[in-house]
């Protein structure tokens, strides 16, 4: 039976309350603040999300007001959400680092009434959108910090409202249980809105029974033990945050563990050592390109075993795969290997104790993927989406492969349209966009099949394999399918690249813009003696050029070749979500993109050696400056030499 | 802004914390500092401007007793300094920084933290090296009080990075981070902006208005940027050659022709130079 199916388990605050009584002194959500992690059990947990909700309900908040959150990940919003919910109110989560005008537009589709914020930048943010959020009531601020002197009566601290909430409880006992006990399961728990690739976010309205079930689900086809630790690092706006540190966390009981900082996430996983783990691609990308930097630095007999034994655990790794078996040799270079290298390495990037780690949000290049699977570390891919509670379908242990998304979780049938779109059903479909029924109707059939955007189909083994957005994969003038992403990524695992986009739909042939890795291609400058100002300078060195240019060939000769990249220009800045040219979690909005950089396009398809840009450039703080310049066109010399090598 | 003027407002009825009664100090035949008197409001924010060798180094280093000066007196909250050893001063609440960092480059930023603490800490060499009771209570009260401050300067990141391996800009916040080690109810910045770029000059003079604000301490500031100095003091002292020229409201300060004659000498106050 499902946990929503019980009336004393059908909501977050519910599960909550039922772990505060089966485990009161078991670890629920931990931070570090100051150097020292703090632990709150599940009892002062649920004591806080009380005392909070009490706040709340005496402030005025009511059953469907919405509140929303931001910050960085700190257990004091997370208590809010949960308060939000016990009083039958909906979370509505929002990047923390949105430009003003983008908070506008959400905050305002929402209706929020309260704000959660975590510091000054935050209020701030707020207080200088307050004449335009007709709904906004009260900003809530946790950390003091330069706030003394705001006089602003829309301001309460954090501290205020719990010892409002704790008068409130005096006068009106048994107020928060009864409010509590009065979630329903299909009530809306929270409002994710997505960062949209084209147009404006649109708000999709998530349920206890969407949360519950989907998480459900998961812990059923993974290794989930109660009081695992999860390193709660991800944006609290992600749906996929939400999914794993209330829904996954409230239900499996793992423990939650807020970072110091932003910067401190690599040494704060490191000192936590979690059990479990997901990251977006990016985080896996940097961490290789990280271990690739300092690797270049050591001595040269470390990185000559480094070397011998990174290239004997990916030969196995392929071996593996293959379902040969490995030879005596192999396995004692391997237990060698994992006393020297494989092991500290682990150490090193905190997944020594990992037992399961995802990658999802965004396709990983194979190679990437290979080598820390080589390292013995079990990273495995997950497909999911907003609309579908972060979750759809993941791999198990014996079945990683890079190229597939694995098998759908239980209880979700999906199928491929005759279009190739990815359609499913289940209990993890979303109730609706916020205020956007035509858009939901164009989004979810009649019958109840939820349109995921992907285009997609079933491999032999029956795992789901990914392709692309359906609505960007394309045809070149010759006819042969064209899947910008898939190319995308081929490029995207050289060291040296951050971004790159892909063109060619409707074209003769495929081009591509690159943005160069800073630190590396940073580090690869300093080492051949080339002097550098900034990313701008650094990208229009033409020694810098023919590097990507041979990363290119390399990355081309492992792609069909109509599909091969002939020509390529370095941006001179990086692309950015404040320039709306990313999404918040860093996806790229291609059409956006395809539009700005036009005359660029242009310039590739035409010939030209150069091409003149104007940029607008939007600062953190929203003020905005143009940028002229000139690119470089390059084109890729002749791929042939290079794949015969290869 | 609310927060500035309740500031001022403050300040302008505070009683002086720190008052400098006409000192002079002469290094052989030149005259560094004539006669200059200063009065430094409680939780102000006081900053002293001037051209190169104008005295102003000078004139802090004998408000933290580096030089003792030949006439007048320092005056802190009615007790005379003047004649009193610097770590004593420290002791009684003036913390400062250096215009050339003077951080213990081999030690990572917590460690130079703690080593600001020093003054405050009573446990003798006996009590340290056995380490239990007292001294060991005392030690993870200093850690506490030293990882407040790594939270409110951003340094988490940092804590166990030795302080040469850092860049310029980062190693001025750590010297302000072990200035406000010592607890300071007066704290002294020499420069704490020079050869910084505009984001971390923002981001500086960011921490300098929280440190008054916050922690409620008193800022006398030397400081070259027109534009920092101007939008963050309460009162700007204007020193030539020795000699105080003007004193004021950065207003009145702009507005003074003496000052934009010696100083700023664009004939047009308040452009940034």
């Amino acid at each position: 039976m499902s946990l929503v199916d019980s009336a004393v388990t059908a909501t977050l605050p519910k599960l909550l309350q039922r772990n505060a009584e089966q485990d009161p002194n078991g670890a629920g959500i931990r931070e570090k603040t100051r150097g020292v992690w703090r632990t709150y059990s599940w009892k002062a947990y649920r004591d806080n999300v009380r005392d909070l909700g009490l706040g709340l309900a005496a402030i005025g908040f009511k059953r469907g007001d919405k509140l929303s959150v931001i910050g960085d990940n700190r257990p004091q919003l997370y208590f809010a959400q949960l308060a939000a919910q016990a009083l039958g109110g909906v979370s509505v989560p929002v990047y923390q680092d949105s430009i003003a005008s983008e908070l506008v537009y959400v905050l305002n589709h929402a209706e929020t009434s309260i704000i959660v914020a975590e510091d000054q930048e935050q209020v701030d943010k707020a207080l200088s959108l307050k004449a335009q959020l007709p709904c906004l009531r009260v900003i809530i601020y946790d950390d003091p910090r330069g706030l003394t002197f705001y006089d602003d009566p829309i301001l309460r601290s954090f501290e205020s409202i719990v010892e409002e909430g704790r008068r409130f409880g005096q006068a009106n006992p048994g107020f928060y249980e009864a409010e509590a006990a009065k979630g329903q399961a299909d009530d809306t728990a929270m409002i994710a809105y997505t960062s949209g690739t084209t147009g404006n976010p649109k708000g999709v309205m998530l349920s206890h029974r969407n949360m519950i079930a989907t998480a459900e689900a998961f812990i059923e086809v993974n290794d989930v033990k109660a009081g695992d630790n999860w390193l709660s690092y991800l944006p609290m706006a992600w749906v996929g945050d939400a999914a794993f540190t209330l829904g996954m966390a409230l239900i499996g009981r793992l423990t939650a563990n807020c970072p110091e900082s932003p910067e401190t996430v690599q040494r704060d996983l490191r000192e936590l050592g979690p059990d479990v783990m997901l990251a977006p691609p990016r985080i896996w990308e940097n961490m290789l390109t990280l271990m690739q930097v300092k690797g270049s630095d050591a001595s040269p007999l470390k990185r000559w075993m480094f070397e011998c034994f990174r290239s004997l655990a990916e030969r196995c790794e392929l071996k593996r795969s293959d379902g040969k078996n490995l030879s005596l040799a192999d396995r004692l270079g391997l237990s060698l290997g994992e006393f020297m290298v494989y092991g500290p390495v682990r150490d090193q990037l905190g997944l020594r104790r990992a037992r399961w780690c995802y990658t999802g949000g965004a396709p990983l290049g194979p190679d990437t993927y290979r080598f820390f699977r080589s390292f013995g570390i079990n990273l495995k891919q997950v497909y999911g989406a907003t609309e579908a509670s972060a979750l759809i379908a993941c791999q198990a242990d014996a079945e990683a492969n890079p190229n597939t998304v694995g098998r759908p979780i239980p209880r979700i049938e999906v199928k491929i349209d005759d279009r190739g779109e990815v359609l499913l059903k289940g209990a993890n479909v979303f109730k609706g966009y916020f205020k956007q029924d035509d858009v939901t109707r164009d989004t979810v059939t009649e019958d109840g099949w939820l349109k995921t955007g992907d285009a997609g189909f079933f491999d032999k083994q029956g795992h789901l394999v990914i392709i692309d957005r359906a609505k960007d994969v394309g045809k070149l003038s010759d006819g042969s399918a064209f899947a910008p992403q898939f190319i995308e990524n081929k490029l995207k695992f050289s060291p040296f690249i951050r971004e790159a986009v892909a063109f060619g739909d409707q074209r003769p042939f495929v081009v591509a813009m690159i943005a160069i890795d800073m630190q590396t291609a940073g580090t690869w400058a300093e080492k051949q003696g080339l002097a550098y100002t900034s990313f701008m300078d650094l990208s229009r060195k033409p020694e810098v050029a023919g590097m990507i240019g041979t990363e290119i060939a390399k990355a081309n000769a492992t792609l069909p070749d109509v599909q091969q990249v002939k020509r390529y220009l370095l941006l001179n800045k990086e692309l950015d979500a404040d320039d709306a040219e990313m999404t918040r979690t860093r996806k790229v909005r291609r059409r956006f993109v395809a539009e700005k950089y036009a005359p660029v396009i242009e310039a590739f398809y035409g010939g030209a050696k150069s091409v003149d840009v104007t940029m607008e450039i939007t600062f953190e703080d929203g003020r905005k400056s143009t940028l002229n310049s000139t690119i470089t066109i390059h084109d890729i010399a002749s791929a042939e030499p290079v794949r015969r090598a290869a | 802004m609310a927060a500035t003027s309740a500031r001022r407002i403050a300040a302008q009825q505070g009683d002086s914390q720190l008052v400098v009664e006409g000192v002079s100090k002469r290094f052989g035949g030149v005259v560094a500092v004539q006669d200059v008197s200063l009065e430094v409001p409680r939780g102000a924010i006081v900053s002293i401007i001037g051209p190169n060798g104008a005295g102003k180094t000078s004139l802090l280093n004998m408000i933290s007793g580096f030089y003792k000066p030949d006439n007048g007196r320092v005056v802190l909250e009615g007790t005379d300094i003047t004649q009193k050893k610097p770590s004593d001063i420290a002791a009684l609440g003036i913390a400062r920084t250096f215009q050339n960092i003077a951080l213990f480059s081999g030690l990572t930023v917590l460690d130079n933290l703690m080593l600001g603490r020093h003054v405050r800490m009573k446990s003798g060499v006996i009590g340290s090296v056995i380490y239990w009771g007292m001294a060991q209570k005392e030690d993870i009260a200093h850690r506490e009080a030293c990882e407040e401050i790594i939270e409110f300067l951003k340094l988490q990141d940092l804590r166990k990075q030795p302080t040469a391996a850092l860049a310029y800009g980062l190693r001025k916040r750590v010297e302000l981070g072990r200035a406000l080690a010592l607890e300071p109810r007066v704290l002294l910045l020499d420069e704490p902006m020079g050869g910084m770029n505009q984001d971390e000059k923002e981001d500086m003079a960011r921490y300098i208005l929280d440190v008054n604000q916050e922690r409620g301490v008193t800022v006398v500031l030397i400081e070259h940027d027109m534009g920092v100095v101007m939008d963050i003091s309460d009162r700007v002292v204007v020193l030539d050659r020795g000699r105080r020229i003007s004193a004021g409201t950065p207003d009145e300060v702009q507005r003074d022709p003496v000052v934009i004659q010696a100083y700023l000498g664009t004939g047009k106050g308040g452009e940034r130079t």
